[in-house]
């Protein structure tokens, strides 16, 4: 890392650059600290600070609620299945868009990213619509679809990236040495996008288990951990149990991005560097 | 493959047959391969895009209350009510004011991590930007409620600075202040701003990633100081990076709907009155319309974006 010796001569960034930049970062993480310092509080009625004092009893109180627990469990279940479709559907077009340039490909390209680029209640909301003009009943399964439908791009991203980094004659060295298809894909494409693939289900799976825009209007009576923290926002009614879930919400979401981070950071593709 | 062919060959298995039928006609295995993920894109979510956008052109009639199958312009034409124009003009002009602001805030440390930070402080700069980035959307939100209220940790730091005064006249100017932070357009702002930020920081820093340090060096011997390459070399560079950054600060904020009804003066956003058009009203015409609204600003935008080399930067 000498480039700050070309550009600065020698100097390195100015102190005022690098308090912009260590500022910025603090700006984006001390509101989270925030957070897990109140998950701590005594103070039931209001958001004051100095915390008048330190408790742990909040936590006890979340474990023993079965409301909270059935949210969270929808949650991961509707997050599992929805990266687990996305993976699939993701790989395959992944796999038919990163060498052939045939008619329609940037049709396909902007399909696939469309979700993503609209709004968030734009999908929502015509979802929403098609459920009721089909007579589909709000479920598990509609927030589901919802949900499959922008991790599909999250997925694709990352594997097209590895696929048009790996050589292609692998493949055909396999091909070659008399493997089939199969075979080949088998035992020289999969472990080849392997980790590509797993960190783009860790993406999708944390940006599921907390999505709230397209899940509002997907989903009916059933209750996902989102939804359960957006009902206490509008109107908080157990300010200290909010606490403690949001810090279960940062949990459960940070691990499986960092674990998609470590899967890739030694390759050129990192998984997160763009949603 | 002909009969000869397959003749001579007997023990091919039937997966090794399989292989070879698609070797030899690699467009049938394209779209075997498409059919799937087109399938779910096409029907899922472009049948409901249309099936939305088909009802923008109905009506509700105005005594039953029913939605009228008619065609009609009527119901797009609602869009231009001075009340409509207003909610459209206000969240326009947020999210430009967020992109702008996310865009100084974001550049020095995209600036600083691409040109300046070791292999490990880098780490910790990606490490950083990306977790918020791909999480705790509502967590995140639900922590400047706590910040901004009015016993909360920003009221006791001004106090604590003696800037008390400070704070109370931001809030007493009008339009953008407020009883308190977490019910003003000062707190909206600020906190559009944090949520979308790690949005702009990526894009500038692979752009200015991928600008190659022997064109820094040849400005160097050109005889351009630092600050001539900055300005002249490295920033232009980096316009493509800020522009792909803008596309996602400006479409969440448009169609942020949860954040202003949980910090701000409950004035209405595109999204909220979508949200109320199509839930309590029951006008899914007028609600399908106002979904318009937001893609056709975002398609113009993308246009313009395309123009200075967005979409390369992505």
């Amino acid at each position: 890392m000498r480039s700050r010796a070309s550009l600065r001569a020698g100097t390195g960034a100015g102190w005022g650059l690098t308090a912009a930049a260590i500022g910025g970062l603090l700006f984006l993480h001390l509101p989270l600290a925030f957070i897990v310092l109140y998950a701590f509080s005594t103070d039931e009625k209001s958001f004051s600070f100095p915390l008048p004092g330190l408790t742990t009893h909040w936590f006890g109180v979340v474990l023993d609620r079965p409301d909270i627990w059935a949210a969270m469990w929808l949650s991961v279940k509707v997050a599992a299945v929805a990266t687990v479709t996305a993976m699939v559907l993701g790989t395959l077009a992944a796999a038919a868009m990163y060498r052939q340039k045939f008619f329609g490909h940037e049709v396909i390209t902007l399909l696939i990213l469309l979700p993503i680029a609209l709004p968030g209640i734009v999908t929502g909301i015509s979802l929403r619509s098609a459920f009721n003009l089909a007579d589909m009943p709000f479920s598990y399964f509609t927030i589901v679809l919802g949900h499959a439908t922008f991790c599909i791009v999250v997925v694709y991203n990352n594997v097209v990236a590895r696929f048009r980094r790996s050589s292609p004659s692998m493949i055909e060295a396999s091909m070659d040495l008399g493997a089939n298809s199969f075979q080949t894909f088998r035992h020289i494409v999969l472990p080849n996008i392997a980790t590509a693939l797993l960190a783009g289900g860790m993406l999708a799976f944390a940006l599921s288990f907390d999505e709230i825009i397209v899940t509002t209007f997907t989903a009916g009576q059933q209750e996902t951990l989102p939804i359960w923290m957006l009902r206490e926002l509008v109107r908080p009614r157990q300010r200290p149990v909010t606490n403690v879930v949001a810090v279960f919400v940062i949990a459960v979401t940070f691990i499986p991005i960092l674990a998609a981070y470590y899967l890739t950071r030694d390759t050129h593709d990192v998984a997160g560097s763009g949603k | 493959m002909t009969a000869a062919a397959v003749a001579q060959a007997p023990t091919i298995s039937v997966s090794g047959r399989l292989s070879t039928f698609f070797y030899l006609r690699p467009r049938l295995l394209l779209l075997l391969l498409l059919v799937p993920p087109l399938l779910w894109l096409g029907v899922v979510y472009l049948g409901s895009l249309f099936a939305l956008l088909l009802q923008s052109f109905f009506h509700i009639d105005d005594f039953t209350g029913q939605i009228v199958h008619e065609f009609t312009l009527q119901t797009l034409g609602e869009l231009f009510t001075p009340a409509h124009l207003s909610v459209t003009w206000r969240t326009f002009m947020m999210a430009a004011l967020v992109t702008f602001a996310c865009a100084i805030i974001g550049f020095p440390i995209a600036y600083y991590m691409a040109k300046f930070a070791g292999t490990r402080t880098k780490a910790l700069f990606y490490v950083g930007v990306m977790l918020p980035l791909w999480s705790s959307y509502l967590v995140r939100v639900y922590a400047w409620k706590l910040l901004l209220a009015k016993e909360g940790v920003i009221t006791w730091v001004f106090e604590e600075l003696h800037l008390s005064w400070l704070l109370d006249g931001l809030l007493s100017i009008s339009v953008i202040g407020g009883p308190s932070l977490s019910t003003s357009y000062i707190g909206t702002f600020i906190v559009f701003v944090y949520i979308w930020l790690p949005f702009m920081i990526l894009p500038i820093e692979a752009a200015l990633e991928r600008v190659p340090k022997s064109m820094i060096e040849a400005s160097a011997d050109l005889g351009a100081r630092p600050r001539e390459t900055f300005w002249r070399v490295l920033l232009p560079l980096a316009i493509p990076g800020v522009a792909a950054g803008s596309i996602f600060t400006f479409s969440l904020t448009l169609g942020d709907y949860i954040l202003p009804s949980i910090i701000g003066n409950s004035a209405p956003f595109i999204g909220m009155v979508v949200l109320s058009y199509q839930g309590t009203a029951g006008n899914i015409p007028l609600a399908a319309a106002f979904t318009v609204v937001p893609i056709v600003i975002m398609a113009i935008y993308l246009t313009l974006a395309k123009r200075v080399g967005a979409f390369d930067a992505l």
